[in-house]
């Protein structure tokens, strides 16, 4: 599949034969697996497998759960309580769909920080981070409406919230929010298209996902390093890779059952915590919490959503330039959504001409600087919109567009990288030397990497 | 790789931020020792059912739990009431009969609803007040000494100060733990009820007791997910100790060709 030189399946019985001449499904997946995959890959390179164990498990749990679940504004909650009460394991499922989400973001933002990290959105994998932005989008656009389906208080307020963004376009805001609501407010209707569409998504998600997978097969793996796999022969090529299977399924597989390790202990123990207790009162239209707040894998853009208000300049210029147009609400919005655009932008933001992170050294504070402000907004989208916590918000929120606008392009041009290895053989081999020096010589002692 | 893994582990909980957000005003509320608190903790029965007992004598008088059936409770990890015990329990409140009348429940019915309007239903109280978890909001509290929605409830129940306001001619009463006056007015007293194991009759103790119970009306299968939580725990390191000799095993000749070479 990728331009690595490797070999290809070939078809040995007469059964097999017959079959690939017809539909060459067992080359396929045989490719697929025995991809050459750079020999240097680190821990940051397990979380893909993470989000596909993710993926597969929301979609078994959420079909059992539908089994289940009833999609009216009367019965949806009781039905969820039901599931919780009667239904055998169905505490489990439930709690492990709701947890599931958590984890599933957890595991994106790790995978969106490391292919920042080290520049795996750099040519050639443009369409590779493209296809992983509207992944991202879709999971929160269904994560969003998962929540709402349980039809407690923060279900109600937060989608009354969330539609009420797309109210804020001027004009025609208010028909879109109406068409998106299916009536005048949050209602059965919302209730009914939520469900459906929370249904959908994750089937669309699952066809991105083959997508990605076939785009980074295309062009091979990124690395630590950055620099590319030798294609020059089959003998070079392997000098740098290892198949996929069985190398990286065992090492991933073992990650993946550490990370479920972590993540089963919370399904199991503290199954509420990262939920709003809220979420334990049915939904009432005629009663508002006190703080709506999303769940806290939104809650960096929703920082960034708050933190333009109407007395900020910025917002203050754009509403004389655009003649009232643009008003604070609707900035927030666009700043909101524009915080994503540039992440997605970021292919061509980034002007440097070393890939990986590693070898940028003015580029590693001004990253570890974004993973902080990533922190900090998440933790001052939860906190109420006033006081210090605006100013925090405005000057996160400023640093996350300056880092893609503004340092991302410029450093391309300032810095000085250090020169990367010529190979990726040469890294690994660095690697695992540095590796021994720290943990002995003697070979049984080189770490399980 | 030991330390690679904790700077993952480490980047993965700082990522995933501050969850349970405490909203509003500062509350007072007291760090009790529940039986059901941490990994291994499960509900104590007895404390159950004087929990039910406080809520049939008093609470019931205007609040309700209809999200609870009766016969759940005969559970072995919950109030665990023999089944007669249980249908005689039922048999005591009333349903409707589908035909316009009434007649007495039975162990599938469930518990009536609020008998007054602005009572809310208790079923999920325990979980829907789990969320005062400070300092800061991070949950700290909820997360190192299990405070949670039972807490809230006992101190609730314990909270009024004596405080009164009157407002568009009711009164309300300043409760500590909410930090607010409230509708419901004071209900627990020394003596209040009679427990039949003999257990002092005291208002923390009831305050406790209720508390418990609620905890379990919101949460019947806590025990049961507790113990799975224990296997797949054990499973997966055990699973993880064989993926990680494997794998430190198939890439073993690798590392030595790489290190030799």
């Amino acid at each position: 599949m990728s331009g690595i030189p490797h070999d290809h399946y070939e078809p040995k019985s007469g059964f097999e034969k017959w079959l690939h001449r017809r539909l060459p499904i067992v080359g396929l997946v045989y490719d697929t697996l025995m991809i050459p995959t750079p020999k240097n890959l680190n821990w940051w390179w397990i979380w893909g497998i993470v989000l596909a164990f993710c993926l597969v498990m929301q979609i078994v749990t959420g079909i059992v759960l539908v089994m289940h679940y009833t999609p009216h504004v009367d019965h949806a909650f009781a039905s969820v309580e039901h599931i919780m009460r009667n239904v055998n394991g169905g505490y489990m499922l439930r709690y492990l769909h709701q947890n599931g989400a958590s984890l599933f973001f957890l595991a994106v933002y790790i995978h969106i920080f490391r292919g920042l990290y080290y520049g795996s959105y750099k040519s050639p994998r443009e369409i590779t981070w493209i296809i992983g932005m509207l992944i991202y989008l879709l999971m929160m656009a269904t994560a969003f409406m998962g929540y709402v389906l349980p039809w407690g208080q923060m279900s109600f307020w937060g989608a009354t919230v969330i539609t009420g963004l797309f109210g804020a376009i001027p004009g025609v805001g208010e028909s879109i929010q109406t068409w998106l609501l299916g009536g005048p407010a949050v209602g059965n209707a919302t209730l009914n298209r939520f469900f459906s569409l929370h249904y959908l998504l994750p089937f669309v998600i699952l066809g991105l996902v083959i997508l990605h997978i076939w785009a980074f097969h295309t062009t091979g793996n990124n690395n630590p390093a950055g620099v590319p796999v030798r294609t020059g022969s089959k003998a070079e090529a392997e000098k740098d890779t290892l198949p996929f299977w069985p190398y990286f399924v065992i090492k991933d597989l073992f990650a993946l059952v550490l990370v479920l390790l972590g993540f089963w202990a919370v399904v199991s123990f503290m199954p509420n915590f990262l939920g709003h207790p809220d979420n334990y009162i049915e939904a009432n239209p005629l009663v508002t919490p006190a703080h709506i707040v999303p769940e806290w894998y939104f809650l960096p853009f929703y920082a960034i959503l708050r933190a333009f208000t109407a007395d900020v300049w910025v917002v203050i210029a754009a509403e004389w330039i655009s003649f009232g147009i643009i008003d604070a609400k609707f900035f927030g919005v666009l700043a909101m959504f524009g915080a994503i655009a540039v992440m997605a932008l970021t292919p061509w933001l980034d002007t440097s001409s070393v890939r990986s992170g590693r070898f940028r050294p003015m580029f590693k504070g001004f990253f570890w600087l974004l993973v902080i402000d990533f922190v900090v907004l998440t933790w001052v989208g939860a906190m109420p919109a006033e006081g210090i916590y605006t100013t925090i918000s405005l000057i996160a929120s400023a640093y996350w567009f300056a880092y893609f606008l503004v340092i991302l392009p410029l450093l391309g041009v300032l810095e000085k990288p250090t020169t990367p290895p010529a190979t990726i053989e040469q890294d690994f081999k660095a690697m695992v030397k540095a590796k021994t020096v720290k943990s002995g010589p003697t070979p049984e002692q080189i770490p399980a990497e | 790789m030991i330390r690679k893994l904790a700077l993952s582990a480490l980047a993965a909980l700082t990522l995933s931020g501050s969850p349970v957000l405490a909203a509003g005003a500062e509350r007072n509320t007291t760090d009790f020792a529940f039986s059901f608190e941490g990994p291994f903790g499960s509900y104590d029965r007895a404390q159950l059912q004087r929990g039910l007992q406080v809520y049939t004598e008093v609470c019931a008088a205007c609040h309700g739990l209809e999200l609870v059936a009766f016969r759940t409770l005969t559970h072995e990890t919950g109030p665990g009431l023999d089944d007669a015990t249980m249908r005689a329990f039922a048999e005591g409140f009333e349903v409707d009969d589908g035909e316009g009348g009434f007649r007495p429940a039975g162990g599938p019915d469930h518990f009536p609803g609020s008998s007054m309007e602005n009572a809310p239903d208790l079923s999920l109280m325990a979980k829907g007040r789990a969320g005062f978890s400070g300092p800061y909001g991070l949950g700290i509290n909820q997360l190192m000494r299990g405070m949670g929605g039972a807490e809230y409830i006992a101190s609730f129940l314990l909270g009024f100060n004596g405080r009164e306001t009157e407002q568009g001619g009711s009164i309300f009463y300043f409760n500590e733990a909410s930090g607010t006056y409230v509708a419901m007015n004071p209900v627990l007293f020394d003596d209040l009820v009679v427990y039949s194991d003999g257990t002092a009759a005291t208002e923390e103790q009831m305050a406790q007791d209720v508390a418990a119970f609620l905890m379990w009306a919101a949460e019947p299968k806590l025990t049961e997910r507790k113990m799975y939580g224990f296997i797949g725990v054990i499973f997966l390191t055990l699973l993880a100790s064989l993926l990680y000799l494997t794998n430190k095993r198939l890439w073993a000749p690798i590392k030595a060709a790489a290190k030799n070479g």
